[in-house]
């Protein structure tokens, strides 16, 4: 048995909005669990189930073994960072942390203690007098994480803690989180639009689309294997190419090139997805692509083209290019790489 | 040059209007301290008097009404108790029915709030002779409890306290109720005191408005030992002296009073953005 089993959950909202649909997953004690997936598509919905700040309209939500549908939040012994903080205005920072304690009966001694220690790990010490206005952004964010961590909780739930902090510091903020998670190996639960961020934190992602996990893997097996279109459009940069096409006695054909490799897939009417960086310019490449836009990011070069069919395509090199707008290249797929979609259903067929 | 006139320009608007009040409260105050001879013989007065203190004592402590029961600083003290009776408790109420219509998603909480509002189009002089007969049949006439309960609920405070509570964000609840807090302490520990400043001016609102009652004291206190202030303006316009001016200006002491108390709040929720 898992630590966290969401089991066939279903939420629909008063107004009769589906936000999640029969949704189940288990998570490990331990685990850095990432809900990543497009606005709207019901991550901060599945995370408040956990948290008791929504019902559960249908399904089982059970924690340490224990069913937790009808527990109240506060006995569920979880802990969430939101992405406004909701620090609490009128407090200032010791009582923010102390307040969850103060109301469990916890004794002054007790509360004294830990709050110091969280404060400490932190480093926000030097504010504990200090109310949340006189904090600049990255400290507020601290306070909303000690405020988590004092409790010391049966799982962190994270409501996209990042996505007020600019983007220096939230790469900051990002591996700090991953540090002290894995040091306090405390479950967590961790939802992001932000791929890099899924990537670079989840122990396994769940990409979520229309209130429906679409996949759930470590995140190079979500990035290696999209289960289907959406994942692979979703999850990596730049996005994924995709060409129409068909299969045809194994191989794949489009209007414009061909590929070399027996792909073992019944004739059906599929999409093409490669990656920037499965291309390479050669002579005889099978794809030729009339450049529009280039991006030079120093380590890369993005190369932004189209094909004869003027279908756009983007083409990845590391260092400085020496190429130029205007240009005609040659480039050929790393036929290994490939992802096949079928046309209709979107799934991945190889 | 042109910000140097226009800052004299400021400051002689100000100090007009600044004028414009503290002149006659001066001349009252001035005309207080003398004795009757000269305010019948010269009128009013610029310069202060030698009689201050046996005006202000003869106000404070001689007996008035029909019966010669009161006084003014029994008059004072009435006011005071009544005046702080309704703020106290048109703060409490309005806090608390706020609370429940913003927090409690119950089905009637959209008709109750309107309801609350349409008394605003029923002030205590429209209703005067239900309530008159409601207090009484209470047992209440010549009570401080019947001068204060029927102008202890405010539509306009529920309001206020209303639109703040919306402006709260739903994050804070959510947050509060993972720490452990019930519904009490939500109220207790984060409502009461975000609207801090708020309830300091809604305070002086309605102590200033049940000071200034007039109608509703008058109706219900037969007994002259429940005389307010304002009621008792009326007898000594009629009957004393040189005393009017010094009973005017003890009058406004408690409201002064009250608002220098609670002014940094007062001022502070009266320019709340947030
Ligand atoms: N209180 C609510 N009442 C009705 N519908 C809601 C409510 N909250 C969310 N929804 C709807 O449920 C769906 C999922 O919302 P949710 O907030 O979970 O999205 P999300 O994945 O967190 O998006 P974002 O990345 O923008 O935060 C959306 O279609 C949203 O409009
Ligand atoms: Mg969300």
């Amino acid at each position: 048995m898992s630590f966290l089993e969401l089991k066939n959950i279903t939420k629909v909202y008063p107004n009769g909005t589906k936000a999640i649909n029969e949704t189940s997953l288990n998570i490990e004690y331990g685990e850095f669990m990432v809900f990543v997936g497009p606005s709207g598509c019901g991550k901060s919905t599945l995370l408040r189930m956990i948290a008791g700040l929504e019902d559960i309209t249908e399904g089982e939500i059970d924690l340490d073994g224990k069913t937790i549908n009808k527990i109240d939040p506060s006995e569920r012994d979880v802990a969430m960072v939101f992405q406004n903080y909701a620090l609490y205005p009128h407090m200032n920072v010791y009582k923010n942390l102390s307040y969850g304690l103060k109301n469990r009966g916890e004794s002054k001694e007790n509360i004294d203690n830990k709050v110091k220690e969280v404060a400490e790990l932190l480093e926000i010490k030097e504010y504990l007098q200090r109310k949340p206005a006189q904090l600049s952004g990255g400290q507020r964010q601290r306070v909303a994480m000690g405020r988590a961590i004092v409790r010391n909780p049966k799982v962190f739930l994270f409501d996209e803690p990042l996505s007020n902090l600019d983007a220096k510091l939230r790469g900051q903020v990002r591996i700090e989180i991953k540090k002290l998670q894995q040091s306090m190996n405390v479950t967590s639960v961790f939802v992001t639009h932000d791929q890099v961020e899924a990537m670079t934190l989840g122990d396994r992602l769940a990409v979520i689309n229309n209130g429906v996990i679409e996949q759930l893997g470590t995140p190079i097996e979500v990035y290696e294997k999209p289960a289907s279109k959406f994942v692979g459009e979703f999850i990596g940069s730049p996005q994924m190419n995709f060409v129409n096409g068909a299969i045809n006695n194994n191989n794949f054909e489009s209007s414009s090139f061909k590929l070399n490799k027996d792909l073992n897939i019944d004739n059906a009417s599929v999409v093409l997805g490669f990656r920037a960086e499965d291309l390479n310019l050669k002579e005889e490449g099978e794809i030729s692509l009339t450049i529009d836009i280039i991006e030079k990011l120093g380590s890369d070069s993005i190369i932004y083209g189209r094909d004869k069919d003027g279908q756009s395509i983007c083409y990845k090199e590391s260092g400085n290019t020496k190429l130029e707008v205007g240009e005609i290249i040659n480039i050929s797929l790393d036929v290994d790489a490939v992802h096949i979609f079928d046309e209709k259903t979107g799934k991945r067929l190889n | 040059m042109s910000r140097t006139i226009s800052q004299y320009l400021v400051h002689i608007i100000l100090i007009v209007g600044v004028l414009l009040m503290v002149v006659p409260i001066w001349i009252i105050f001035a005309s207080s301290t003398h004795d009757n001879g000269t305010i019948l013989s010269q009128g009013m007065q610029w310069g202060l008097g030698d009689q201050f203190i046996e005006n202000y004592d003869r106000v404070l402590n001689q007996k008035g009404g029909f019966s010669q029961e009161i006084t003014a600083s029994s008059m004072l003290i009435n006011s005071f108790i009544m005046a702080f009776g309704i703020a106290t408790l048109t703060v409490l109420t309005s806090l608390m029915s706020a609370y429940t219509i913003v927090y409690f998603r119950f089905k009637l909480a959209v008709p109750i709030f309107w309801i609350i509002f349409l008394t605003l189009l029923v002030p205590l002089e429209l209703r005067i002779m239900p309530s008159y007969q409601v207090v009484s049949n209470l047992g209440l006439v010549n009570t401080y409890t019947g001068l204060i309960l029927p102008l202890s609920a405010s539509a306009i405070a529920t309001f206020f306290f209303r639109q703040f509570y919306k402006s709260v964000p739903d994050e804070l609840l959510e947050a509060a109720k993972l720490d452990g807090a019930n519904s009490w302490k939500f109220f207790i520990d984060f409502l009461v005191p975000l609207s801090k400043t708020m309830i300091a001016a809604m305070f002086i609102f309605m102590f200033v408005y049940g000071y200034n009652q007039y109608l509703w004291p008058l109706i219900m206190t037969t007994d002259e030992k429940y005389w307010t202030v304002v009621m008792g303006m009326k007898t000594i316009f009629m009957s004393w002296g040189v005393e009017r001016f010094s009973y005017i200006i003890l009058s406004m002491i408690p409201p002064v009073l009250v608002v220098i108390f609670l002014q940094r709040w007062f001022i502070q929720g009266l320019f709340q953005t947030k």
